[in-house]
């Protein structure tokens, strides 16, 4: 199984973090040759290399930077490194390891839509990456090598929700990180309201691989509606979970068994969340399903961030539900009322069917739940929280059934995650306030 | 007031983006670094810094999971319990730290020196379960290696 590698690419035998290794592997050179082009003729290659967003949407960066106004003076290039969603630490691993490379797709970024300035937008629980992200920054500018260019790196403060774009421009613009309605986008009406493009760390970091491979080749990599390769991070009931680079179109079969050495302790799979936990989970029988946007689309589930989670046949469906719409409640900034209401609704709901004291209307209930929030809140947030437990109960509807009929858990306290606790057990960010009596 | 080193900080901070409003979360964040958590002075002092209100800074403070409106441990352990971490058993950590410290997550030790809480997914997956001491990922961390965590960040108090 031939991987080839581009975003961590000699990673493993040379420390990239500085400057001077990164530049003995061509680093740096793809900008020097990018800069050597019109800013159109890059927007040019980076559309023809089909390059989809790696963040999530898998949205087309050329697509995204045709639209941006450049006769705009004022134009911002973002770099959403706010990666929050479970099962997902692509981002992490490519700032700890190869940060020149996404410092080098942003300059490039930067000349193809003729911006100054960059702001790279990188989660705060992520401290030890922003120091080596900032030093890499600081490394790059005493090179010379930012010509007028700028790049800010700016924490978060922990909030899920900043990871979707127009919540993470509002928090960079030092609000709370609530999304907007949109149209309009970004590159039209973006930070400061002024054209943005905003991409995802990978998405970034794989342009001066194009660049230096050339689309040509680029295309001849992954398979031709997702060209490319992508970080898949492979977590949960797994031999070797980890971060692995693979080309685009890799068999899910391949990366759970080949790669991460399939299930420990003889143990039965019992579904994989392909995209992180935001997506529909896909069942055993769907372990063909090609890695690439289309295919797992048409298997009924997302790309997301590619993080496959592994779930073993220890584990009690409606936990993982509830434990999952537990984290969606959390995280939903509380803008729209399908969204705010509707993941309180699913907690509860699971609560009662978990502990045994649901009724059988109370499946309804929570299938109507799903349909009244699908599609109906500013941002895909209130989807997110959706697709998990609607997911869930249709594929393993008889595990949801058995806690109705037999009025408790059938797992009893023989689950994978029995008892797993969650922040909003013990909400604990406000202050406690005495009320009189 | 006007010219101590924080607002002379905040000042810099300032100057780096387009818009001074985005130095809100940096100033509160360093603002929090200075007195522990955002304590009433604490947002009247980066408001003032900022030039804005503290009721603007409290509204955006109160958003954030990293930034604390109530007092806090001097030292932060923080266990994700998130899908992936779960599965890998996160659950016998979380029981692990609260016989080590004798607190409930959400909860800090009666000398303050240890607040401790489980969090949502901080993204180290691939090395579950992480806990995160002070900002800083222990990974791979399983019930048997959490009384040396406690031990040292106790060390440390």
């Amino acid at each position: 199984m031939a991987t080839p590698e581009l975003i961590l690419a000699h990673a493993d035998e040379r420390d990239l973090t500085r400057l001077g290794e990164y530049r003995a592997v061509g680093g740096y050179r793809s900008l020097e040759r990018a800069l050597e082009l019109e800013p159109a003729a890059v927007v040019q290659v980076i559309t023809d290399a089909t390059l989809r967003g790696r963040g999530g949407a898998g949205f087309p960066m050329g697509r995204k930077a045709s639209l941006i106004d450049q006769k705009n003076p004022r134009k911002y290039v973002v770099v959403n490194a706010d990666e929050s969603e479970p099962g997902a630490f692509k981002d992490r691993e490519i700032m700890a390891r190869n940060p020149h490379l996404l410092i080098e797709g942003c300059l490039i970024t930067a000349h193809a839509i003729e911006s100054r300035a960059v702001f790279i937008y990188i989660r705060g629980e992520y401290l030890a990456e922003y120091e080596i992200l900032a030093r890499a920054v600081e490394d790059a500018r005493s090179a010379g090598l930012f010509g007028d260019v700028d790049v800010v790196v700016h924490r978060g403060a922990g909030a899920y929700i900043c990871g979707e774009e127009s919540a993470l421009l509002e928090s960079l613009e030092g609000k709370r990180g609530q999304p907007r309605p949109r149209p309009p986008f970004p590159p039209v009406t973006g930070l400061y309201a002024a054209p943005t493009q905003i991409n995802n760390v990978q998405t970034i970091a794989i342009v001066p691989k194009i660049i230096e491979l050339g689309v040509e080749e680029f295309v001849k990599i992954g398979v031709r509606s997702s060209p490319g390769t992508a970080v898949f991070s492979l977590s949960g009931n797994v031999v070797r979970p980890g971060n692995y680079e693979l080309e685009l179109g890799t068999p899910l079969r391949t990366l759970i068994y080949d790669v991460g050495g399939g299930i420990p302790d003889g143990r039965e799979l019992k579904g994989i969340i392909p995209g992180g936990s935001s997506v529909p989970i896909l069942t055993p029988d769907q372990l063909d399903t090609p890695l690439d946007y289309d295919s797992i689309q048409a298997a009924g589930s997302f790309f997301g961030s590619a993080a496959v989670i592994v779930v073993d046949d220890r584990c009690c469906m409606v936990q993982l539900a509830l434990r999952a719409a537990k984290f969606y409640m959390h995280e939903s900034c509380g803008k729209c009322t399908p969204c705010r209401e509707g993941t309180r609704w699913l907690v509860q709901l699971l609560t009662r069917i978990e502990e045994g004291d649901a009724m059988q209307s109370d499946l309804d209930l929570l299938v109507s739940v799903c349909t009244r929030m699908l599609g109906r809140s500013l941002c895909a947030l209130g989807d997110f929280a959706v697709y998990p437990v609607s997911s869930y109960l249709r594929k393993y509807r008889a595990e949801f059934q058995r806690h109705v009929d037999e009025g408790a858990c059938p797992f009893g306290d023989e689950s994978s995650i029995a008892g797993i606790e969650a922040p909003i057990d013990a909400h604990t960010h406000f202050p406690t306030v005495e009320v009189p009596a | 007031m006007t010219d101590s080193p924080f607002y002379d900080e905040v000042q810099e901070l300032k100057r780096r983006y387009p818009d001074w409003r985005s130095a809100t979360l940096p100033a509160l964040q360093l603002a929090q670094e200075k007195h522990g958590y955002l304590s009433p002075d604490a947002l009247r002092e980066t408001a003032r810094a900022l030039g804005t209100t503290p009721a603007f800074c409290e509204s955006v403070a109160s958003f954030y999971d990293m930034l604390h409106l109530a007092p806090v441990g001097r030292h932060m352990v923080e266990v994700c319990t998130n899908l992936p971490c779960a599965l890998a058993g996160a659950q016998r950590v979380v029981d692990a730290f609260e016989d080590e410290l004798g607190v409930r997550p959400g909860e800090t030790t009666d000398d303050g020196a240890i607040t401790f809480r489980t969090v949502e997914c901080l993204g180290g997956c691939g090395r579950a379960t992480v806990v995160a001491v002070d900002e800083r990922y222990h990974e791979l961390v399983t019930p048997d290696k959490v009384a040396a965590i406690v031990e040292e960040v106790r060390g440390d108090a």
